[in-house]
């Protein structure tokens, strides 16, 4: 079972018999009052949205399921499609299911697929990827502060804050849990 | 490896922080207030239900300078003021950390209208104008700012009456949940009169005990500081501190040894009034970030 303290955005929970995944999470409290922990749920199965808060005290049970290692191989008008490296079935993932995750995906790519029967309902990244950046404002002559940023587009249309002497096509590791900038990839 | 860019990008941020502190310690400073220190790591916190101390070896970190503060007025001291590390167990959100730095500040001879005042003053001191701009949204901080009641906030913004949400147990979830959000934004609010079961270290109001003399200052929905007229009654102190500790421990928390030394010197302390303000809320606020994360060099997940 999971307390209130293990509530993150990500964390897998069976409410009335359905996985659900937490894709918004915060905790508030009043300075000398209880502890509110409020998430923003997704039915795994349904793909349902709805807010609940939950108080100090609740538990919760995991919601186990199946993941599976598949290849992700191409998108098109279905969805995402990934491949079972061991019998070759395929699953296909909606563009909602994925979230930003579907910017973070990169072809032959390995992940984890979350299975619900038959069905593909949620996706583990590698915990940092690697992508080019495509579009990028020029680095500013005598800029030279360490922490300076700028906005960058990389090759599957994702824009993050970058720092300011990265340039186009340079390589770069995104942390994919929290989709920032980690580091610039020798090559 | 290159250098840590989540790190270098922050120091914008905590230049502008440093100069609030600074400018902070000048407002106490320049009306003759102490700035005093007090240990961080102490045998015993005021016992209070929803505030959950870190143990460190066979004592706690503090959750508040408080106690050691009051102490310092009972022996005597006026005006004094602290900038230190206060610990809260298990409190990590966009607005919370479980280790961040509070202002406190103690007035003898004074009430908490008094410090409703200094909020006003500090505030217009640290913005040089009587307005702010906080996420595109403009707030006049033009004094006096508006008193509002609990009961008068119920009224206008919940679904319930405040005995109604006392009863159900269910009073902080209507203010976090119905009242903050809906408090006016464009303009600080001055939240006052708690429910006497909701001030523990408080003073109750003499003309009508059912509320205490507390209030929270409320900007951008966001809460910022605490303050009351202090309970300088050391029977009635104790019977609440026994009473907090009866309810942590009947819900199973961790209990606390008694604050001995702070009661024993209690009947020493002049009336007073005093106010907690968080420190990195103020810096949000003031430099317009949106987290908690953004105005100190490390969280800790990034340690």
């Amino acid at each position: 079972m999971y307390s209130c303290s293990d509530l993150k955005k990500g964390l897998k929970l069976l409410i009335d018999g359905d996985p659900h995944v937490i894709v918004q999470f915060d905790f508030s409290k009043p300075g000398k009052g209880q502890a509110l922990y409020r998430c923003k749920l997704r039915n795994m199965i349904t793909g349902a949205l709805f807010d609940r808060t939950y108080r100090s005290g609740e538990s919760f049970e995991p919601a186990s399921l199946e993941e599976r290692d598949m290849q992700y191989l191409y998108q098109d008008e279905t969805g995402y499609v990934f491949m079972d490296q061991k019998s070759y079935e395929q699953v296909v993932l909606s563009e909602e299911t994925l979230g930003d995750d579907k910017y973070f995906l990169i072809d032959n790519m390995e992940v984890d697929i979350l299975m619900y029967g038959d069905t593909g309902i949620g996706i583990t990244l590698p915990n940092f990827v690697n992508l080019r950046v495509t579009q990028s404002d020029p680095w500013v002559k005598g800029d030279t502060a360490a922490g300076n940023n700028k906005p960058a587009t990389v090759e599957t249309g994702y824009t993050l804050q970058v720092p300011s002497f990265v340039e186009e096509g340079t390589l770069i590791q995104i942390d994919t849990r929290t989709g920032e900038y980690a580091t610039r990839v020798k090559e | 490896m290159e250098p840590n860019w989540q790190l270098a990008r922050k120091r914008p941020v905590l230049e502008k922080r440093a100069r609030i502190v600074q400018a902070i310690r000048a407002f106490f400073i320049d009306q003759d207030f102490l700035e005093i220190e007090t240990p961080q790591r102490i045998p015993a916190n005021a016992p209070e239900f929803h505030i959950d101390a870190v143990p460190s070896g066979d004592w706690f970190l503090q959750t508040s300078p408080e106690l050691a503060m009051k102490r310092l007025l009972a022996a005597g001291y006026g005006n004094i003021f602290q900038i230190s590390h206060c610990w809260r167990d298990g409190e990590r959100g966009s607005r919370h950390l479980p280790e961040y730095s509070m202002l406190e500040w103690y007035r003898p001879g004074c009430d908490y209208h008094r410090l409703m005042d200094d909020c006003e003053a500090l505030l217009e001191a640290l913005t040089d104008s009587n307005k702010l701009v906080y996420q595109d949204n403009e707030i006049d901080l033009s004094r006096p700012w508006p008193r509002l009641s609990v009961h008068q906030a119920f009224s206008l913004y919940a679904d319930c009456t405040v005995e109604e949400s006392l009863a159900a147990g269910r009073f902080d979830e209507v203010i976090s949940l119905q009242i903050e959000p809906q408090l006016p934004a464009d303009r600080p609010t001055l939240l006052t009169e708690y429910p006497a079961s909701q001030a523990s270290l408080a003073r109750l109001k003499p003309e009508n005990p059912t509320v205490a003399e507390r209030f929270e200052l409320y900007i951008a929905g966001m809460e910022l500081a605490n303050a009351f007229s202090e309970l300088v009654d050391c029977k009635e102190q104790s019977e609440r501190f026994s009473s907090e500790e009866r309810l942590r421990r009947a819900a199973g928390k961790a209990g606390y040894p008694a604050a001995t030394r702070f009661l024993n010197e209690l009947p020493n302390m002049p009336q007073a009034a005093g106010i907690a303000l968080g420190i990195d809320r103020l810096v949000m606020l003031l430099s317009g970030c949106n987290s908690i994360d953004e105005v100190i060099a490390f969280t800790p997940e990034l340690l």
